[in-house]
This record gives structure tokens, C-alpha cells and sequence, in this order.
């Protein structure tokens, strides 16, 4: 250091000490071993007990899984191959491999198109996740759910691109009014998208028939597979994060209307089990609905689900908005920025970031009670296996087969989703670290 | 206002002559928490161009007063009078006073998920509608004239105390702020650090910006003020000029402060 610190100590170091390689003892994995399972004699015990354990698991799954069979028409064939021997059956996956995917009743030679718009999905949700992709391809983002709705559901292109265009209509209408105040400009632009689609809803039969553009129309209930879940999922999700939020901040609001409602709504709907809204949805709601209305099922357990989801994420990020320092929104008062401005470009993005975590264990756990749908006789990846496939002649009987199948597919799902949310977290870790 | 492209050293001490113009007005101002009296009967009136250093022991009220000026605390009775704006409970006079009237916090609160830079352009792109490019360019004015330009696109959790103080003060003059409040802007600095946030201060003070300061750094009042407050429990004990204020101060509370204060 400094030469006031040599002279009290009476020592000047005068040359620098080349470094050297540690003792070869102590590198590799000899030593890793040494230090982390063979460290006492305790640990030595329960690492041979787990070694044991793992051997005795392995020594008969290996087996099953690698002997396993994957040509097969039935399980009795199956059953003849492996004469005896320990093996899966893995042929049931690979028979009803797409009644698995897409549920029984998709007509197979549509299967292109729920199988474009997943792909497209990707593309869609990409600038979204990924914010150093191009902002343009938000634009495709915006557009995806109506092109999904087209491929998946097919009908007439009139219809999505009629309910594209009253959004359109809400927004310019926001726009127009949004000077005067907000809430003129976003009730305006509710009243303009609705008038919209009220006339459109007049347009559509005639133009369908002037200017056939369609794909063949796939009702809801030949829904079904893993694709019902990835579409629950992906439209539950996406729903019920900004409604979420909205809930979050009404919940904290000053006006005493609003935050009751929010508070009601929240708290009833965390106090009721998902399966009771989804039989809401399946049986009860026909009651409350004019005589003769058709209100797709989908579509009511999709209101339900993310009403429950919604109500989750709420509490979720009214803890991150909870944990925000005070002085945050102080700051971001003290500049004259309106509630708006404040909450958009303070508040939220840091409130959102800490609150990550819980909203992806909510997406996590939304995704899979989406096999809860099977028990109002959907048939998503659940329903069909329990179904029309276990019920079956043919495969009576091969349950680990196909729920090891079905574990594993929402295992890549949601081990996908929980990676990206702490890749996430990394990334907008800037603040508090220096 | 002082042209944002003055030299500093270039102005005339003559320029820091107070005027007549009232900047601020407070008439009978009362608050309460719950039923706790915080303020009673503040009576101030700041004239443009002044430098006022409010003091006194903790919870006498200074900070909530001028948190009152810019509405981030609520007043039950009396009145406010910001730049001829009367303070009232609606939002858009609120927001307009607040984009006049500057505010430095003893934490700092930077923004820590924006860059420096972001953190200064933030206000003027969208409450003033500046053009990015004409804000980043006034930010970049301010952050020299606060002596970091060099660390504009670093985060705010990446620098010292002091820095991020001057940062602050940065940010709020982006918004050509007529008037100026400090809520103990040095209390939670290392001392090496209290000098370089003093220093950018005193430099605005020459500028002729109108400052109303909380602050328990006595050097800085008698150096700058024209005028120190003395409070003590949500009253304004004793008011007068530094020089007077330090050597011949009038009431025994203020005698027993400043003794405290200045007695080590």
C-alpha cells in the first residue's frame, strides 16, 4: 500500500510472487468427491444408501423404458412381443398419437391448421418474451389471435377480420376522445368497437356469400387433445395478466366503488374451488342465459379460468406493488407525471419485475389445471386418455405409458416457462446490484 | 429564469439580488395527521430568486412543509399559492405545480430500472412532450453541469451516494423547474460525499434558482441563504437572515438548537 504504512511496519515487499498451479490433490474430481460425499462417515453412509436407491429404481425402469415396444396395433400384440419380458408399451403413443394431440373429433386432414397456427405462435410470442427482437414484429403479435381464431376454427375470414377491424374502430375512436379526458376516450372507444361489431354482425352472413373466403368451420366441442390445453393455456394466460393487473391497481385505488368491487371480486373468487367454476360454466351458466342463446364452451370455461387466474395474479402483483419504496411514487409524483404515466412507467415495470416469480407459478399452475376441463367431459390430453383411448378395446389398461406421456409434454411446458421467467429475472436485474 | 446556457462562473453576484416577485405563498396553512396538529398556522411567503433554509429538530414539521408545497402531503386548512397557482385537491392544477416546482428527496429515489439518462428524460418526453433527442440533449446539459455526464447510461444502483443525489438534482432541473425543494438532501450521504452534492446546490443557488431547503448543514445556510427558518413543533419559531440568525438568535428554543447543533 501507501509508504506511510511500510515505514510504521518497517517491511517494503520489493518483488512479486509469480503465480503457481494449486497441489494436484487438491483439483478434480477426486477432490470434489472427497469433499462433498465421502466427507464423514455419515455422509459416506448416505451417499452408498443413495447410490442404492438409485441403482434399485434404475434396475427396473431402465428396462421397461428401454425395452419398451413401439409398434403395436393393440395391447395383446404388445403383449405377444415382449413375451414376458419387462417393457412398456410405448405403441399406444404412437397409435393415437394424434387423437392425443388433437382430441378424436378434429378432422385429420385440418390437422395442418392447428398445427401452423402453434407454429406461428412461436413467432407471435417471441417479440413478447425477447425484447431485443425487432418492435415490428409486435405488429404480427397483434394480429396472431384472430389468425389463430381463422385457422383453428376456421369458418369464414369475415368474421375474424370484422372483429380485427372493431377494435380497430375502439382504438382510433380512443384516440379522437382521449384528449378531452381518459375516460371518455376509453368509454368512446368501448362504444365504437361494439357499435362496430353490432353492424358487422349484419354484413357478415351476405359477404360470406359474396366473397367466399373460408376454411372449413371446426365447431368447440371437436376440440380437444393436448392442443385444448395448449389453446386454454395460451388464451387464460395471456387474459388474465393484464386483467390481473388491472385488478391489482383497483384494489389499491382511492376511490372506495372501485376498490370494493376489485376487493369482492378477488376474494370471492380465491375463496372457490376452479372445478366448482368450471361446473358454473358447464351446467349453471345455460340458466342465466336467454332461452335459445349458444354460448360456446369454450369460450365459458376460457371466462372462467382466467377469472380464477386473474384474481391469483392480482394478489400477486399487489405484492410487488406493495413492495415498491414509497418514495418511488413520490419521485414519480413530484415530476408531474399523471396516475397513468406514474403507474405505467414506474410503478409497473419494477412492481412486475419482483412480482415474476408468482405471477409464473400461477401461469405454471393455470396450465396445468387445464386438465381439469376433462372432468366436465372436454376432451383435452386428460379427457382423451381417460376416455375415448383407456376406454377402448384395444388399450384397456396402459396407464403409464400414456400418463408418463402426458407428464412429460406439460413437464417441457411448464419447465420451459419457469426457465424463461429466471433467464427473465437476470435480465432486469439492474438496479439493485453494483 | 437563468438560460440553461449561462456560465456559471460568468454571473455577476448582482444577479442574486432577491425580487419582489412572490414565488410562494402559504397563508394560515394547518395539517393534520389523523389528530396529530403536524403544522399550525404556517404563514411564509418565498420571493423569487430567494434561497430559504428551513432547520429544527426532527418532527418539527420542516419536511411535511415542503411537501405540502408540491401536494405530496395534503393541507386541511388554509392556503397555498405556487407561481399564482392556488393549490387545490384538483389533479390537473396539482400536476401543473408540480411540473414547475423541483424536488430532491433525502433517498435519492432514482429510478433504479431506468439509466441515468432515462431517468432525466423521462419527465420532459412525457409530461412536457419533448422530443427525445432535444430532452436526451437538455439531460446531457444538466448531467455535465452536475459533473457525471460520463456515467449516462449506467444504472442508478451503479454509483455512489453523491452521485446519484446529483443525479437527482439533474433530473429535476431537466424539467426547468422555477422553484427548487430539498428534503435533507445530504442526511443519508457519507461525509466526503455531503461536499460535491453541496457544491452542485450552491452553484444553482448562484443561478439565481429560487430554493427552499430542509437541511441540518449549518455551512451551507450561512454560505447561501438569505433567509433561515427555525421550526419546532409545526410552528415557525424564528425567521431572519443568517448573518442574524446564527450570532443573535432571538428565542431560547432556537438558542438550545443551535448550541446542540453547532456545540461539538
Amino acid at each position: 500500500m501507501s509508504d506511510t504504512h511500510a515505514q510504521s511496519v518497517g517491511f517494503v515487499q520489493k518483488t512479486q510472487i509469480p503465480p503457481s498451479p494449486p497441489p494436484a490433490a487438491e483439483t478434480g474430481a477426486f477432490k470434489w468427491m472427497r469433499e462433498n460425499l465421502f466427507s464423514s462417515t455419515a455422509n459416506a453412509i448416505m451417499t452408498i444408501l443413495g447410490i442404492l436407491a438409485i441403482y434399485w429404481f434404475a434396475s427396473f425402469s431402465l428396462p421397461w423404458l428401454l425395452n419398451g415396444v413401439w409398434d403395436a396395433e393393440n395391447l395383446s400384440q404388445c403383449r405377444e412381443i415382449l413375451d414376458g419380458t419387462s417393457g412398456a408399451c410405448f405403441a399406444v403413443i404412437a397409435e393415437r398419437w394424434n387423437q392425443l394431440i388433437f382430441g378424436f373429433q378434429y378432422p385429420s386432414e385440418e390437422y395442418w391448421r392447428p398445427f401452423l397456427a402453434f407454429l406461428l405462435l412461436l413467432v407471435a410470442a417471441a417479440p413478447v418474451l425477447f425484447s431485443k427482437l425487432p418492435r415490428k414484429m409486435l405488429i404480427f403479435t397483434g394480429l396472431y389471435p384472430f389468425i389463430a381464431f381463422f385457422l383453428i376454427w376456421g369458418g369464414s375470414i369475415w368474421v375474424p377480420v370484422f372483429a380485427l377491424l372493431g377494435f380497430v374502430a375502439g382504438y382510433f375512436a380512443f384516440k379522437k376522445l382521449e384528449k378531452q379526458s381518459f375516460a371518455m376516450g376509453f368509454f368512446g372507444g368501448v362504444i365504437a368497437a361494439f357499435a362496430f361489431w353490432w353492424v358487422s354482425g349484419f354484413i357478415t352472413p351476405d359477404l360470406s356469400r359474396i366473397i367466399p373466403i373460408d376454411l372449413p368451420a371446426v365447431p368447440s366441442r371437436d376440440m380437444g387433445g393436448f392442443m385444448l390445453n395448449l389453446i386454454l393455456g395460451t388464451v387464460c394466460i395471456s387474459l388474465s395478466l393484464p386483467i390481473g393487473i388491472l385488478l391489482a391497481l383497483g384494489r389499491r385505488s382511492q376511490m372506495p366503488l372501485i376498490k370494493w368491487i376489485c376487493v369482492i371480486f378477488i376474494e370471492f373468487i380465491r375463496g372457490v374451488p376452479l372445478i366448482t367454476l368450471l361446473f358454473v360454466a358447464n351446467v349453471v351458466l345455460a340458466y342465466f342465459l336467454p332461452p335459445g342463446t349458444t354460448f360456446d364452451l369454450i369460450l365459458r370455461v376460457i371466462i372462467m379460468i382466467t377469472m380464477f387466474a386473474s384474481a391469483y395474479i392480482a394478489e400477486v402483483i399487489r405484492g410487488g406493488l406493495a413492495a415498491l419504496p414509497k418514495g418511488q411514487y413520490e419521485a414519480a409524483d413530484s415530476l408531474g407525471l399523471d396516475y397513468a404515466q406514474a403507474m405505467r412507467l414506474i410503478i409497473l415495470p419494477q412492481a412486475l419485475k419482483i412480482s415474476i416469480p408468482g405471477i409464473v407459478n400461477v401461469a405454471v399452475g393455470l396450465f396445468k389445471d387445464t386438465t381439469l376441463v376433462s372432468v366436465i367431459s372436454m376432451f383435452d390430453m386428460v379427457g382423451m386418455i381417460r376416455g375415448p383411448i383407456l376406454a377402448s378395446t384395444d388399450w384397456n389398461g396402459v396407464y403409464w405409458e400414456l400418463f408418463l406421456f402426458a407428464a412429460l409434454l406439460f413437464f417441457v411446458v411448464c419447465y420451459g416457462i419457469s426457465q424463461y421467467s429466471q433467464w427473465l429475472e437476470r435480465q432486469l436485474n439492474t438496479g439493485h446490484s453494483r | 429564469m437563468t438560460d440553461t446556457a449561462t456560465d456559471i462562473s460568468s454571473v455577476n453576484p448582482e444577479q442574486m439580488k432577491v425580487s419582489d416577485e412572490v414565488a410562494i405563498d402559504i397563508r394560515n396553512m394547518n395539517k393534520w395527521y389523523g389528530t396529530f396538529h403536524v403544522l399550525r398556522d404556517i404563514d411564509l411567503t418565498v420571493y423569487r430568486g430567494e434561497r430559504i433554509v428551513i432547520c429544527g429538530p426532527s418532527g418539527s414539521g420542516k419536511s411535511t412543509l415542503i411537501r405540502c408545497i408540491n401536494a405530496l402531503e395534503e393541507h386541511q386548512k388554509g392556503s397555498i399559492e405556487v407561481d399564482g397557482t392556488k393549490l387545490s385537491s384538483d389533479l390537473k392544477n396539482i400536476d401543473k405545480i408540480r411540473s414547475e416546482v423541483g424536488m430532491c428527496f433525502q433517498h435519492f429515489n432514482l429510478f433504479p430500472h431506468l439509466t441515468i439518462l432515462e431517468n432525466c428524460t423521462l419527465a420532459p418526453i412525457w409530461v412536457r412532450k419533448t422530443p427525445k433527442k432535444e430532452a436526451e440533449e437538455t439531460a446531457m446539459h444538466f448531467l455535465e453541469k452536475v459533473k457525471i455526464p460520463d456515467q449516462a447510461n449506467k444504472y442508478p444502483g451503479q454509483l455512489s451516494g453523491g452521485q446519484q443525489q446529483r443525479v437527482a438534482i439533474a433530473r429535476s432541473l431537466c424539467m426547468k423547474p422555477r422553484i427548487m425543494l430539498f428534503d435533507e438532501p445530504t442526511s443519508a450521504l457519507d461525509p466526503e460525499m455531503i461536499k460535491e452534492v453541496l457544491d452542485t446546490m450552491i452553484e444553482l443557488a448562484q443561478e439565481g434558482m429560487t430554493m427552499l431547503c430542509v437541511t441540518h448543514e449549518m455551512g451551507f445556510a450561512r454560505q447561501v441563504a438569505n433567509r433561515v427558518i427555525f421550526m419546532d413543533q409545526g410552528q415557525i419559531v424564528e425567521q431572519n437572515e443568517p448573518e442574524a440568525f446564527f450570532n443573535n438568535p432571538q428565542s431560547d428554543r432556537t438558542k438550545l438548537f443551535l448550541s446542540q447543533i453547532l456545540g461539538h
